[in-house]
């Protein structure tokens, strides 16, 4: 069953412990990501996403985070392994990139020093090679004047570039793996295209997988192979793309797409508004009880009130977490 | 994982900017900041501390009914004893007299002081931050020169002007304290100015006045609040700096950093003529600091500590 | 980074016009005639008029800040009220003493308070960082001059292993620095933990951490580097400070620097040595806060980019 797939999470619970309670940010999340895939991870804001992927790597501190569940990568429980081993697949197997490229560089060390330094690390060249190498990747990710450019402090580049400087030093050791939280979020719109298009090529040369998170669908649309949709916390659908954008299945997924605007549709679906999802998603201190989705769901029956919803098999890499398909 | 309870559709709470000015937030903030500054153990004990402190001001009459000043030379420099419980000072006095009687003074003193460094300090850095342009300008300079000496220097240089006594000592220290209240005020207003909600009531024509006092008055109180209980602190300890020089309150008035200077010359035979005012200087700052750090951390909500 | 620095001497201009205009001010502010006030009880006639020439009394008083200004520029300060020698001299002659005191404590501080910042910031909320912050919080509070009393009281009266006071051997700098040092550590040890947590809790500590660098180098290379910045200017400050604040240690152990010098002025009225002390004072003030922007400067990539 884990044969082919490249990472596998299973039943993650992340929580919080703080002063006013324990939140469950994660709970009970289970997907895989095969090799050579680009899983798309949707929801909207608060959902779980980035907390899901943080935990990938351990990126979250630990109180007041606790973590359950296993998340097994080349055969061995991330979840479980001693720190050297973490750091050693930090960075070199498994990578990520970060939604702020202003304020995920330090201010102080140059670009070509801070992609030097994982270079070092995971592929153990000289500094001058490891210097040559990040030049390189600069080239890579398609910044003019690459050498000058590496000389630079990061306050010296545009958004653009800054994250194109993220991308290359995620991409620098040849991963396995590269994890992108909202990588074009904080970006121009004419930026975003030119980043996902950078990360796509690269993706296919390193041969590398990626999940990426995002609350764009359109991204989405266009690089993803499979989606996971997350709501409050857990996994409510997961579809291969296609299907997912012409076939949702769940009332919220079904939501999500009814709320994009599209060109044309109030001509050809008839369709004179925007349908958006009444209400907000719920607090992490209080969440519904039975289905999570509940109380904002046009489609809801009385068990949906009272119990939560079964995870159903649909087919291959088809499922979705609702009452409606039981 | 559910609670039970159903949730409805229902619009985010708090932080809503309506055009009245006020977030609708801050009531609830201020309630969860106390629940938080009580939670904080040490700015507890400093409220104590400075409850203590206030108490034994008021109340000093009842405490120690007499005149602490009367000296009585047949008992000068006794170790302290059941009549004395902190024995008696180079002229007879109870140190415990004194020290209760001096809680008064330097209740006085930092009142003071801190009413001068408030009076004058913000409305200057409100009419700084809001108005700009020459005057913030030129103010800006006069509080670069201010702020070039170190404040209890900058306190002593003013006594050297106006001279020694105890509403001197207040003026010194509070004028010292001014530029300080300045720049935290305008700090405050430049960053408040900033943000949309106050561009928009202006756009709409709003007046001045209304402004200020509506969204960026609210805004300013938490800073001012942490900077004028460390600023009590301050005061007491300058005050105090200045007694121990001699330049400050003068005798026979029980100051207690006076004391401290006077009982420096017994420190190899009587240590606790020094010691105790000392301490009572140290408890009375302590405890300014220790609920000024707690209202900080409390109040603040960039604070990440 | 030539540019900043020419800016930064050229705004320096207004504090120190401004500071002349202080003094200037000051003296003229004081009841009674300043000449008399210059030249002191123990004056003769012919020295209050040689005072009254020099001061140009007779004359408009743009030209008397003119002459004002050219005695400073050349550091004429007059003489002591109280000994009738040079202002100059004396300030000369007292200055590295206080010199002395500074640096020791704040290099005492610094050894420190920034390693206990960092341990406190590094370990949130254990017993250390308690510890710290604790012992942080009783220094800031602790009345240098009570302090000093205390240790004099401990060492000099009680154990007799260090002198209460004067100045002469090494064993006369240890109360001194320590009781000065107090204040201080205090508040870099504080200042240094939450710079420390404050750049602990941004995005790029993450991104390092991602990388998979070792938590020691992600702590020192990262994460203190940046933290290092605002704390110069602390120390810097705190330095200037104690250049002026010694005033209280050195009356408490009777060392002769600067501090006393300005105090035993203002009691005894010495208008020209006040005057002298306060200048001195300030030109040093300004001259460390200068010396620590532009290595802040050199230090923050962000800034000499401006």
């Amino acid at each position: 069953m884990s044969g082919d797939h490249l990472l596998s999470i299973r039943n993650l619970k992340v929580r919080f412990r703080v002063y006013e309670g324990v939140a469950a940010a994660v709970d009970g999340v289970d997907f895989f990501v095969e090799k050579g895939e680009t899983l798309g991870l949707v929801g909207e804001s608060g959902c779980g996403k980035s907390v899901t992927a943080m935990s990938i790597l351990r990126l979250l501190p630990s109180p007041p985070a606790e973590l359950e569940g296993e998340i097994e990568f080349q055969g061995k429980n991330l979840l479980e392994l001693p720190q050297d081993e973490l750091r050693k697949i930090r960075g070199g197997a498994i990578s990520m990139i970060f939604q702020e490229p202003m304020t995920s560089l330090n201010p102080l060390l140059t670009i070509g020093e801070q992609i030097a330094e994982a270079i070092v690390l995971h592929q153990g060249l000289s500094r001058q090679e490891a210097w040559d190498r990040a030049v390189e990747m600069l080239a890579r990710v398609q910044i003019p004047s690459p050498e000058a450019r590496a000389k630079d402090y990061p306050h010296k580049l545009s958004g653009g570039m800054r994250q194109r400087a993220m991308i290359a030093m995620a991409l620098s050791c040849n991963p396995n793996l590269l994890l992108a939280d909202e990588p074009t979020t904080a970006l121009d719109v004419t930026i975003q295209a030119q980043i996902m298009d950078l990360m796509e090529r690269l993706r296919e040369e390193i041969g590398a997988s990626i999940i990426l998170i995002t609350h764009n669908l359109g991204l989405i649309a266009e690089m993803a192979r499979t989606v996971v949709v997350m709501y409050a916390g857990k996994v409510v659908e997961e579809a291969p793309a296609r299907e997912l954008f012409s076939e949702p299945l769940h009332p919220y997924t079904q939501g999500l797409l009814g709320s994009v605007p599209v060109i044309g549709r109030k001509f050809k679906m008839e369709k004179k508004r925007l349908q958006e999802i009444p209400g907000i998603v719920p607090s992490i201190f209080e969440m519904p009880r039975g289905c999570r989705f509940h109380p904002r769901c046009h489609r809801m029956m009385d068990i949906c009130r009272l119990e939560e919803p079964p995870m159903v098999e649909m087919g291959q890499r088809r499922r979705v977490l609702c009452w409606l398909w039981a | 994982m559910g609670s039970g309870k159903e949730k409805t559709a229902k619009l985010p709470e708090g932080g809503r900017s309506s055009s009245e000015g006020i977030p609708s937030g801050t009531q609830s903030q201020f309630r969860k900041g106390l629940a938080k500054l009580l939670r904080n153990k040490m700015a507890v004990f400093g409220g104590i501390l400075i409850l203590g402190y206030m108490v034994t001001a008021i109340f000093a009459p009842i405490l120690y009914p007499g005149n602490p000043s009367t000296p009585n030379l047949m008992r000068s420099l006794e170790r302290p004893s059941w009549e004395h419980p902190l024995g008696t000072d180079e002229l007879g006095r109870s140190i415990l007299g004194r020290i209760i009687y001096g809680s008064r003074v330097s209740l006085m003193i930092s009142l003071g002081v801190v009413s001068v460094g408030l009076l004058i300090g913000v409305p200057l850095g409100l009419i700084s931050g809001y108005y700009g342009g020459k005057v913030d300008f030129i103010l800006q300079r006069i509080t670069d020169m201010l702020l070039a000496f170190p404040g209890f220097l900058l306190a002593l240089a003013l006594v050297a002007i106006l001279g020694v006594g105890i509403n001197n000592t207040v003026i010194s220290i509070g004028i010292s304290m001014v530029p300080i209240y300045i720049r935290l005020v305008r700090g405050c207003v430049l960053s408040v100015r900033e943000q949309v909600y106050v561009e928009a009531a202006i756009a709409v024509g709003t007046p001045d006045l209304r402004i200020i006092r509506r969204h960026i008055l609210p805004n300013v109180m938490v800073p001012i609040i942490v900077q004028t209980s460390l600023g009590m602190g301050t005061a007491i300890l300058f005050a105090a700096g200045l007694g121990f020089l001699g330049i400050g309150v003068q005798p026979p008035t029980p100051e207690w950093g006076a004391m401290l200077g006077s009982g420096r010359g017994y420190i190899f035979n009587s240590p606790h003529v020094a010691t105790f005012p000392g301490l009572a200087i140290f408890l009375a700052v302590l405890g300014f600091n220790l609920l000024g750090d707690g209202l900080r951390d409390a109040l603040d909500p960039r604070s990440k500590i | 980074m030539l540019q900043y620095t020419i800016r930064r001497l050229i705004s320096t201009i207004p504090v120190l016009i401004g500071i002349s205009l202080l003094l200037f001010v000051m003296l003229r502010a004081l009841p009674g005639d300043p000449a008399l006030v210059l030249a002191g009880q123990m004056a003769s006639p012919e020295d209050i008029e040689l005072i009254r020439v020099q001061l140009g009394l007779n004359q408009p008083i743009h030209i008397q800040y003119a002459k004002f200004i050219s005695r400073l520029a050349v550091l004429d300060l007059g003489r002591s009220a109280r000994t009738q020698n040079p202002v100059l001299e004396e300030i000369w002659a007292r200055l590295p003493n206080t010199f002395l005191l500074a640096t020791t404590a704040i290099t005492l501080a610094c050894l420190i308070g920034i390693p206990a910042g960092i341990i406190a910031a590094v370990r949130p909320y254990t017993k250390i960082d308690y510890l710290v912050t604790s012992f942080s919080l009783f220094g800031i509070s602790m009345p240098v001059f009570w302090l000093g009393l205390m240790l004099v009281v401990v060492f000099s009266v009680t154990l007799q292993i260090l002198p209460a006071g004067g100045i002469g051997t090494w064993k006369h700098v240890v109360l001194p620095t320590v009781t000065l040092a107090s204040f201080v550590v205090a508040f870099i040890a504080r200042m240094t933990r939450s710079s420390m947590l404050e750049v602990l809790s941004q995005d790029y500590i993450t991104t390092a951490r991602s990388k998979g660098l070792m938590e020691k180098v992600v702590i020192i290379k990262h994460a203190l580097r940046n933290a290092l910045i605002p704390i110069i200017t602390v120390v810097g400050l705190q330095f200037g400070s104690l250049l002026g604040g010694a005033v209280l240690t050195e009356t408490v152990f009777a060392w002769p620097g600067m501090g006393r010098l300005i105090v035993d002025s203002i009691l005894a009225r010495d208008y020209p040595m006040i005057q002298g002390a306060i200048l001195i004072f300030g030109l040093l003030y300004i001259l460390v806060n200068l010396i620590v922007d532009l290595i802040y400067a050199w230090v923050d990539p962000r800034i000499h980019y401006d």
